[in-house]
C-alpha cells in the first residue's frame, strides 16, 4: 500500500494527496481481470471483436471516468448525498417497473436519452451507501435496539420487492445478501437476523405464490437438470458439458466446441465463464478465481485501514456485493446454485454493471485515500 | 466489527472453496463423461444414399435406370423478401399457389439456412431458364438428385416393378430406410432384387452446430453402389409382345426359352407407367388404376388365373396315355354329347366329331374324346400328371406375387365342400373347365415341359451383378420328368395337326413359312354356365354378351415345330365368341409373337450391344 505521510491526518487532502493515494495496483487488477473479459468475447464471437468484445472496451474505458471521479470526491459529499443517490436510484427502479422494456424474459432495462439503463444494477452500491450512512449516524447503543431495525430493513426490502416484480431473482437475492452483511458488521443482534429468517420462511409459501412460472421453472430445473435437456435444463446441461470437457488445461483458445457450435446459450453474458472454463481448463479457472480472491482481499483491507465507520461499512459492503457477483454467478454455472441471472464482474458482456462495479472500486479507493478522515454523526468534517 | 468481518471473510473463503471443488469434480473427476458428451453434441453421422442398380435385359438394354433429376430450392436466409424472389421466379417457371403457401410455411418451421424445396422434377429448359437467372434470384439454387427411371413406360412395368417412398412396414433398423429421399423396390423385380439393387450406405461424419448446421466434413466412408441384375426378358420382343397384346382389351402373353426356362417376355396389357409412383401417386391416378374394370395393376401373367379349358387337354392326354386309359388306338365316339347318369356333357361342336383316335382327338379338340379319356383315367392320375407339368401350385418364379391356381383332387373336394368328388366333376376337368385355375405362366410352362420332357422352371434373374444368377435351375440341370418320349412325340403330334392339318381347330392361325411352323392348342374357357334355355334356343351373339361374361379366349404354342425352343402362351379376357375363341382372337397373337421371336431368336443369338438399338 502507498505510505502516505503521518501529518497527513492532520490538515485537509489537496488534489494531489488524492491522485497520490490513488490505489495503481488495484486499478491494474482490475485492468487484468477485464482484459481476461475482452478475450473471453473475443472468442465468444468466434475469434472476431465484434459485436462484443471493442463495445466492452470502449465501455471499461469510459467507465474510468466515474471510477476517478468516485475516488477524488470528497468522502463527506459521498456521505451526505448518500440518502439522495439512494433515492434516485430506487426511483429509477420504480421507473422500470412503470416504463422499462423486457429482455430475456425479465423487465430490467430503461432508456435514459440514448443509453439503456438497467438501474437493479445500479441499486447495488447505493443501498450500501444508504446502510453505511444509516449506522455512522447511529450510537453504538442505538444499534441494538430493535426500533432502530425498521428503517435499515426498509431500505433493503423495499427495492428488492422491485426487482423480484420484474422478475430479477439474482438481484433480489444480492441486495438482500448485501443490506444484511452490512447490518451484521454494523453490530445489529444475531437474534433479530434469527427473527428475520423466521418470517422470512413464513412469508415464503406467499412469495413462492408470485413468482413467475419461468422462476419455478428454474428452481425445479435447478434440483434436476435432466428432466428436461432441451428446455430449460439445457442451459445448466450444456453449460456442465463444456466445463466437464475442459479438463485440466482446457481445449485451447478458440478452440472450444460447446462454446464455436453454438451450444452454450447466453455465452456472452451469464454464462461467460463457461468459455474460459472449457478453453483453459482447471488451471484457466483458478487462475481467474485467484484475481478476484485477491481483488476481494485489497477491499477487505482498505475497508479495515478505513478509521471511520462509514468508510469501513462501506467497504465492507462493497467487497460482499463484488463476491455475490462472483460467487452467485460461478456457483449458477457449474450447477450448486439455480440460474438466477447474475454476471460476472467486469468480464460479462453488460454496460450497466461494467460501470457500477467500476464506480465500486472508485469507492474502494476514495475509501483508501480518505481513511484518515473523521466524519461527524451529522456529516461534518473532523480532523483527528 | 473486526471479529465480524473476519467471520464473513471466512465465510466467503469458505464458498469459494465449495466453487472450486465443485470445478474439481467436474473438470478432474468427471471429465471423461462430459468429453464424450461434447464429442456426441457436435459429430453427427449423415448417410450417403448409395445409387441404386441397373435393370438390364439381356441384351444390355436399360430398362431401369437412374436419372438426373433437378429441383429448385430457396434458402431463406439468403433472401431479404421471400414473396418478392419467388414472383420473379414465377415469371421463369410456373409455381402454383399450393407449392407457394408451402414454401412460405416451410420457411417459417425451419431453421432458415435449411433449403426449402420449390418445386421437383424440373425440366432441362426449365432448369436451364432458371440456371441463367440465378444471379438476379437471391437464395435461389439447383439442386441435383437421382430419380429411378423407366425407359420403357409400362412396357415391362409388372416385370419391372416400381420404387416408392418407405413403408412404416418396411422399416427394419437400417437407418438408410429412415432417410426422406430413399426409394424402396414395391414389386416385381425391383422388390424381389432390391436387396442387390440397393447397394449399401456410405457415411459422413459431420460437425454440426447447436442448430443443426453442417460447419465441415471429418471423416467420409463411401458406401458400394447398387449392383445391376440383368434379366432373362428380350425387351425387343416385350415392347413387340405388349404392343400386340394392346390390340384387344385385356391380354396376357408368356414366352419362354423351353430349353432354358428363361422368361424371355411376360406382358400382362392394360399395363401403367411405373414413374407414376415414383414420384408419388396423385389420389386421381390410383382412383383411376385401381378402378378400371380391367385391372391394370395385376400381373395377369402370374398372378391371373384363368380355367385352362381345352388347353389342359395335352395334360390329360399324357395321364390317359402313361395310365394305360387310352392307346394312340383307342377309337372314342363323339355323337355330340356324352350321357353319365342323369347328367348330359355336350361337345363344342352341336353336331358331334364322330369316331377318333387321340391324334385327332386333339387336333379337333374334341370334348366328348376327353371327358370319355378322363373318366376312364380317373382324377388321380388326371390331378398328379397335372401337377407334374406345374399346375396347381406356384413354379418359384424369381418375381413376386406368382399364384398357384388349383387342381382339384377328392381330398381338396370334401375338406371345401364336405361333399364326395362326382364322376362328373372328373369329366368337366377333363376338358380344363369346373375347377382347375392356372396363370398363363403356368400353361407356357407346361408347354415347355411338354416339348424338352424335362422340369422346367421358368426364371427371369439371370445375372445380380457379376454374378450368374439360377444356380441349378440353368441347364442342363432341370431334371426328367420321367415321361416316355414316344406318348410325348403323340401329344405333340397331335397339337401340330391343330395348327398344320386342314381342319385343326388354329389351321387357320397358322405359320406358313414352314422353318417356323408352331404347334399349339386353343381354349376356349367359360365364365358363365350355357343355360339350357340357350342351348335350346341358340346362343346369343357375342356383342349381345357383356364384355365381363364373355368366355376367355386361349391359345399355347411351342415353335418351330421341328426343334422346339420358344413357348407362348396368351389369354385374351373374355376374348371368346363360342367355341372358336381360342383359335379365332388368341392364337393370331400367339402366332405373331413367335414369328418374332425366331426371327430375333434370343435363345441362341450372343448379346450384342447393336440390338440395344433396335430395342427402342
Amino acid at each position: 500500500m502507498t505510505s502516505v505521510s503521518p501529518d497527513l491526518g492532520h490538515r485537509e487532502l489537496t488534489f494531489a494527496d488524492k491522485v497520490r493515494g490513488v490505489r495503481w495496483d488495484l486499478i491494474a487488477l482490475v485492468t487484468a481481470i477485464s482484459c481476461v473479459g475482452f478475450a473471453t468475447l473475443y472468442s465468444a464471437a468466434n475469434g472476431n471483436l465484434q459485436p462484443w468484445s471493442q463495445k466492452q472496451m470502449m465501455r471499461f474505458a469510459f467507465a474510468f471516468i466515474p471510477m476517478i471521479a468516485a475516488a477524488l470526491i470528497d468522502i463527506r459529499h459521498w456521505f451526505r448525498f448518500a440518502y439522495w443517490i439512494y433515492a434516485v436510484a430506487l426511483a429509477l427502479v420504480i421507473a422500470v417497473d412503470l416504463h422499462g422494456f423486457v429482455g430475456l424474459g425479465a423487465q430490467r432495462w430503461i432508456h435514459v436519452g440514448v443509453i439503456q439503463l438497467q438501474p437493479s444494477e445500479i441499486m447495488k452500491p447505493a443501498l450500501v451507501l444508504a446502510l453505511a450512512h444509516y449506522y455512522h449516524t447511529l450510537s453504538s447503543e442505538d444499534v441494538g435496539r430493535v426500533s432502530k431495525v425498521f428503517l435499515p430493513a426498509a431500505l433493503i426490502l423495499v427495492p428488492v420487492a422491485l426487482v423480484l416484480k420484474q422478475p430479477d431473482l439474482g438481484t433480489a437475492v444480492m441486495l438482500v445478501m448485501t443490506g444484511g452483511v452490512v447490518l451484521y458488521l454494523a453490530g445489529v443482534r444475531l437474534w433479530m437476523f434469527a427473527l428475520g429468517f423466521a418470517a422470512a420462511g413464513a412469508a415464503a409459501p406467499l412469495a413462492w405464490s408470485l413468482l413467475r412460472p419461468y422462476q419455478k421453472e428454474r428452481l425445479y430445473t435447478f434440483l434436476d437438470p435432466t428432466t428436461d435437456p432441451l428446455g430449460a435444463g439445457y442451459h445448466i446441461l450444456q453449460s456442465k458439458i463444456a466445463l466437464g470437457s475442459g479438463g485440466l488445461f482446457g481445449k485451447g483458445f478458440l478452440e472450444g466446441t460447446q462454446t464455436h457450435m453454438g451450444f452454450l446459450p447466453e455465452k456472452q453474458t451469464d454464462f461467460i465463464f463457461t468459455i474460459i472454463a472449457e478453453e483453459f481448463g482447471l488451471i484457466g479457472g483458478l487462475a481467474l478465481m485467484t484475481l478476484y480472491a485477491i481483488v476481494i482481499t485489497y477491499a477487505f483491507a482498505i475497508a479495515l485501514r478505513s478509521r471511520n465507520h462509514f468508510g469501513r461499512l462501506l467497504g465492507l459492503g462493497l467487497a460482499t456485493n463484488f463476491f455475490l457477483y462472483v460467487f452467485i454467478n460461478t456457483a449458477m454455472v457449474i450447477g450448486l446454485l439455480p440460474v438466477v441471472g447474475v454476471p460476472l464482474p467486469l468480464i460479462s458482456y453488460g454496460g450497466t454493471a461494467m460501470v457500477t462495479v467500476m464506480l465500486g472500486f472508485g469507492l474502494l479507493m476514495n475509501i483508501s485515500i480518505h481513511r484518515d478522515v473523521r466524519i461527524s454523526r451529522l456529516g461534518e468534517s473532523q480532523l483527528g | 466489527m473486526t471479529r465480524r468481518a473476519a467471520l464473513l471473510a471466512g465465510g466467503q473463503a469458505l464458498l469459494c472453496a465449495g466453487v472450486v471443488g465443485r470445478l474439481y469434480q467436474l473438470q478432474i473427476l468427471d471429465r471423461d463423461r462430459y468429453t464424450v458428451l461434447a464429442e456426441e453434441n457436435r459429430i453427427s453421422l449423415r448417410l450417403l444414399v448409395p445409387p441404386r442398380g441397373r435393370i438390364i435385359d439381356r441384351f444390355n438394354a436399360v430398362l431401369a435406370d437412374n436419372h438426373q433429376s433437378y429441383r429448385v430450392v430457396l434458402v431463406p436466409e439468403q433472401t431479404s423478401d421471400i414473396p418478392a424472389t419467388l414472383d420473379a421466379l414465377g415469371t421463369l417457371i410456373e409455381i402454383a399457389d399450393a407449392d407457394r403457401r408451402r414454401v412460405m410455411r416451410d420457411a417459417r418451421r425451419h431453421h432458415p439456412f435449411i433449403p426449402v424445396s420449390i418445386r421437383a422434377n424440373l425440366t432441362w429448359e426449365e432448369m436451364a431458364k432458371i440456371e441463367v437467372a440465378v444471379p438476379e434470384l437471391p437464395g435461389v439454387s439447383i439442386e441435383q438428385g437421382l430419380q429411378r427411371f423407366y425407359p420403357y413406360a409400362s412396357s415391362a412395368a409388372h416385370v419391372l416393378g416400381y420404387v416408392a417412398a418407405v413403408s412404416d412396414k418396411e422399416l427394419n433398423g437400417d437407418p438408410l430406410l429412415e432417410l426422406p429421399d430413399f426409394r424402396i423396390g414395391k414389386s416385381g423385380i425391383e422388390k424381389s432384387e432390391d436387396l442387390v439393387l440397393r447397394g449399401t450406405a456410405g457415411t459422413s461424419q459431420v460437425e454440426v452446430n447447436a442448430y443443426g448446421r453442417v460447419v465441415r466434413e471429418i471423416g467420409r466412408a463411401e458406401g458400394t453402389p447398387g449392383q445391376d441384375v440383368v434379366v432373362s426378358l428380350d425387351m425387343a420382343l416385350q415392347s413387340y409382345a405388349i404392343k400386340r397384346c394392346a390390340e384387344e382389351i385385356a391380354v396376357s402373353c408368356v414366352v419362354l426359352d423351353a430349353v432354358t426356362g428363361e422368361v424371355l417376355a411376360l406382358a400382362s396389357s392394360p399395363s401403367y407407367d411405373p414413374m407414376l409412383f415414383t414420384n408419388g401417386l396423385t389420389p386421381a391416378n390410383w382412383q383411376e388404376l385401381s378402378t378400371d374394370p380391367r385391372n391394370p395393376l395385376q400381373d395377369k401373367a402370374t398372378a391371373g388365373l384363368y380355367p385352362p379349358g381345352s388347353t389342359f387337354k395335352p395334360v390329360v392326354a399324357m395321364a390317359a396315355l402313361e395310365s394305360g386309359a387310352v392307346t394312340p388306338d383307342t377309337v372314342i365316339n363323339c355323337p355330340g354329347y356324352l350321357e353319365l347318369g342323369d347328367a348330359t356333357f355336350h361337345c363344342w361342336r352341336h353336331g358331334g366329331h364322330g369316331p377318333m383316335r387321340l391324334h385327332d382327338g386333339i387336333k379337333n379338340s374334341c370334348d366328348v374324346y376327353f371327358y370319355e379319356a378322363a373318366r376312364r383315367t380317373g382324377i388321380d392320375h388326371i390331378g398328379t400328371m397335372a401337377r407334374r407339368f406345374g399346375f396347381g401350385s406356384p413354379l418359384g418364379l424369381d418375381m413376386p406375387g406368382e399364384r398357384g391356381g388349383l387342381i382339384p383332387t377328392r381330398a381338396w373336394k370334401l375338406a371345401t365342400t364336405g361333399q364326395p368328388w362326382q364322376q362328373g366333376e372328373t369329366l368337366i376337368t377333363g376338358i380344363g373347365q369346373g375347377s382347375v385355375l392356372a396363370t398363363p405362366l403356368q400353361i407356357a410352362t407346361m408347354a415347355a415341359r411338354l416339348v424338352t420332357g424335362c422340369e422346367v422352371v421358368p426364371h427371369l434373374v439371370r445375372q445380380q451383378g457379376l454374378m450368374p444368377a439360377g444356380g441349378d435351375r440353368t441347364p442342363p440341370n432341370f431334371p426328367s420328368m420321367g415321361l416316355s418320349h414316344g406318348q410325348l412325340a403323340l401329344v405333340m403330334d397331335g397339337m401340330n395337326a391343330v395348327c398344320n392339318e386342314p381342319g385343326g381347330t388354329a389351321y387357320a392361325a397358322r405359320i406358313t413359312d414352314p422353318s417356323m411352323a408352331m404347334a399349339g392348342k386353343s381354349g376356349t374357357s367359360q365364365v358363365r354356365r350355357i343355360s339350357e334355355y340357350e342351348r335350346e334356343h341358340g346362343l346369343r351373339k357375342e356383342d349381345e354378351i357383356p364384355w365381363k361374361e364373355r368366355d376367355h379366349a386361349l391359345f399355347v404354342a411351342f415353335a418351330p415345330v421341328g426343334a422346339p425352343r420358344y413357348v407362348c402362351a396368351v389369354v385374351v379376357e373374355h376374348g371368346g365368341a363360342e367355341a372358336a375363341g381360342g383359335s379365332a382372337v388368341a392364337a393370331p397373337i400367339v402366332r405373331d409373337v413367335l414369328i418374332e421371336a425366331q426371327k430375333r431368336d434370343p435363345g441362341r443369338r450372343v448379346p450384342n450391344p447393336e440390338t440395344v438399338a433396335q430395342a427402342d
